[in-house]
């Protein structure tokens, strides 16, 4: 019997009792939430909450220095008769669409040019990117001074070459401009473009143009039948990117012109920031601001299929 | 949806020197190409594209050391180049303006964000691709869409925020916003990272009595190192390139960051300020330039992860 009693006694040490707190210790969802507690603390207080704010500031009168109260949608009906509100509309999404199309373009023209055999090519490489690299009111700093009415080195060297008679005024005009930020913004967004697509381009296995050289295929073919549809899953998440950061750029605006002249180059963006902040009228450009959401929304669905294509591209089922 | 991550590794070393990742490994057909076709194909359309790209750089430099009576007369000096370079404009923006406290509270600022930002990245990508807790797919999702949110949709209602806390002409204004667009980012970067180190590594040491904090730091961690460099140069740069936070939230000139004090403090109505200007616009790049200069291959595999989706 005793020995009996020895054999438990020894039994239970060699198994220690499983406390509650020892089966928390292991437990998935308890140590999953608390692994996700300083993501989500920031996250849920530093950009849910705020998104959630902006919305409801958008249906109040509020200034700066002073909380609203709600007055239902007339911020909307306030922004819907304000001809600079379309202005900066029609501005966003000219900008967009135009700086946009011509990114995708040139980039995928750049890095098609880049994934051929070159000397020095990790050099080219890396030097394309730094376009990306250096913060963009810096470069957008040295395009005001490319773009300076009297003393641009773009209007000198025209003028030398006789294209031109007088200085091009590159900011003073509302068209020239619009061109001019559209300009600086291609500018920015094309190493980006072309660095991804050229990540891209290289899965692509060479032997799949050789197939197609021997079937007869022209250079064009070879390039809308083998590169193009490869390459379509990453253009789609590319090119939403692009589309989801021009739509709501700012610092560029505010550097080169902050809106002007007349209002002619105002994004909602730094329309907001200037109702906003500027004016004081923290409501409306909060209007402003959601104003901008069904568009996101539009560019997060497109990205969306985007993936799905991917899936089913990569043989995967459509789930 | 977040299956799809680690499907197709993009090698980012690769993508930097040819196409040594391919399974065969031919130089293509380019040996078919004479070379007066490929000056007029190749060199020509790059050589420009490249010259566009590189040009308000030199135009930056140039203007940086350029004495003043050069800049503004384009007739009686060749105004491409200068023969009496002068660090007068660099010695005024070190020595008799705010920038070296400027640089200093940038660098400050992007310092602290990205170590919290990763800090909460790792172990939020390590729940959700690891832990893998009821609903950590939903989660992964929910960060890719805060990815999408972009911070002029959100500087508005986030001044109100930052003020009812207290934060209002801070530093911490900075530092505790900025990881609302560096935590998706990295956390996604660094879900696929995870999800390429074996499984069966965390379960040898699971089965050795290991903890999940001890799998983190000792196993996983380790492993993920290129990872982790990739997302904290990237989001270094992110933050040092930021403008609009910093220029809602701060209104002191002695808490301002670099892009924002340059264009709010130097642009008077000098007609020689162009000199400093563009010294300031220089130094203040420099910095990631370096940075990116010795990290070009982590860099690059940031931006291709970040598109990875």
């Amino acid at each position: 019997m005793t020995e009996a009693a020895l054999g438990t006694r020894t039994k239970r040490e060699a198994y220690p009792h499983v406390t509650a707190w020892d089966r928390l210790k292991t437990n998935r969802e308890w140590l999953g939430a608390w692994f996700m507690l300083p993501a989500a603390a920031f996250l849920v207080l530093f950009l849910a909450y705020p998104l959630g704010l902006g919305v409801w500031l958008s249906f109040t009168d509020a200034r700066i220095g002073r909380t609203g109260v709600f007055i239902g949608t007339e911020n909307y009906e306030w922004l819907w008769d304000d001809s600079v509100f379309w202005v900066s509309v029609f501005n966003t999404l000219l900008y967009t669409g135009v700086a946009s199309a011509v990114k995708f373009a040139v980039g995928l023209y750049l890095a098609l040019l880049l994934n051929e055999n070159l000397p020095f090519k990790a050099i080219i490489r890396s030097v394309v990117l730094i376009p990306f690299i250096v913060p963009t009111v810096l470069s957008a700093i040295a395009f005001w001074w490319l773009f300076d009415s009297q003393f641009s080195i773009i209007s000198w060297s025209l003028k030398k070459l006789h294209l031109i008679s007088t200085n091009i005024d590159f900011l003073g005009d509302p068209w020239t401009a619009r061109w001019s930020v559209i300009f600086a913004n291609i500018w920015r967004g094309v190493p980006f473009i072309a660095i991804t697509l050229l990540a891209g381009l290289q899965t692509v296995s060479p032997s799949l143009y050789e197939a197609a050289t021997i079937d007869g295929a022209s250079a064009w073919q070879r390039f809308r039948f083998i590169t193009y549809p490869l390459l379509t899953p990453i253009i789609a998440v590319v090119m939403t990117f692009s589309v989801l950061f021009t739509f709501t750029d700012f610092q560029l605006i505010w550097v080169l012109t902050r809106g002007g002249p007349i209002n002619a180059t105002h994004l909602m963006a730094t329309l907001s920031y200037q109702r906003a902040i500027l004016g004081g009228h923290l409501g409306e450009g909060a209007a402003i601001a959601t104003a901008m959401i069904p568009f996101l929304l539009a560019a997060i669905l497109i990205s969306w299929f985007g993936l799905q294509r991917r899936k089913w591209q990569q043989g995967e089922s459509n789930d | 949806m977040t299956d799809v991550l680690a499907s197709k590794q993009i090698d980012p070393r690769s993508v930097l020197t040819g196409s040594a990742a391919l399974a065969d490994h031919s130089e293509g057909m380019s040996y078919l190409h004479s070379l007066p076709r490929r000056l007029v194909t190749l060199y020509l359309p790059l050589g420009i594209i490249m010259f566009v790209l590189m040009f308000p750089f030199y135009w930056m430099v140039l203007t940086a050391i350029k004495p003043d009576e050069q800049l503004l007369d384009l007739e009686t000096f060749n105004p491409f180049w200068t023969w009496t370079p002068t660090l007068k404009h660099i010695q005024k923006l070190l020595f008799e303006s705010n920038y070296p406290l400027w640089l200093w509270n940038t660098m400050m600022v992007a310092m602290s964000a990205t170590v919290l930002s990763i800090a909460a990245s790792v172990l939020a990508a390590y729940a959700i691709v690891r832990l893998r807790y009821k609903g950590a797919q939903w989660v992964g999702g929910a960060i890719f869409l805060a990815y999408l949110i972009p911070p002029s949709i959100l500087f508005i209602p986030l001044s109100t925020v930052v003020f009812q806390y207290g934060l209002f002409d801070t530093p911490f204004a900075l530092i505790l916003t900025y990881p609302t667009i560096l935590i998706p980012f990295s956390t996604w970067l660094l879900m696929g990272y995870f999800k390429t180190i074996p499984f069966e590594l965390e379960e040898c040491a699971l089965i050795d009595g290991a903890s999940r904090w001890q799998i983190l730091t000792k196993i996983v961690l380790p492993l993920a190192v290129p990872g982790l460099i990739s997302a904290f140069i990237f989001c270094f740069t992110l933050c040092w390139n930021e403008f609009i936070y910093a220029l809602t939230f701060i209104s002191s000139t002695s808490h301002k960051t670099v892009p924002v004090a340059i264009v709010n403090e130097f642009v008077d109505g000098d007609i020689y300020r162009w000199g400093s200007l563009m010294a300031g616009a220089l130094a203040g790049s420099l910095p990631l330039v370096v940075l990116y200069a010795f990290f070009v291959e982590h860099y690059v595999s940031a931006m291709t992860g970040a598109v990875k989706e």
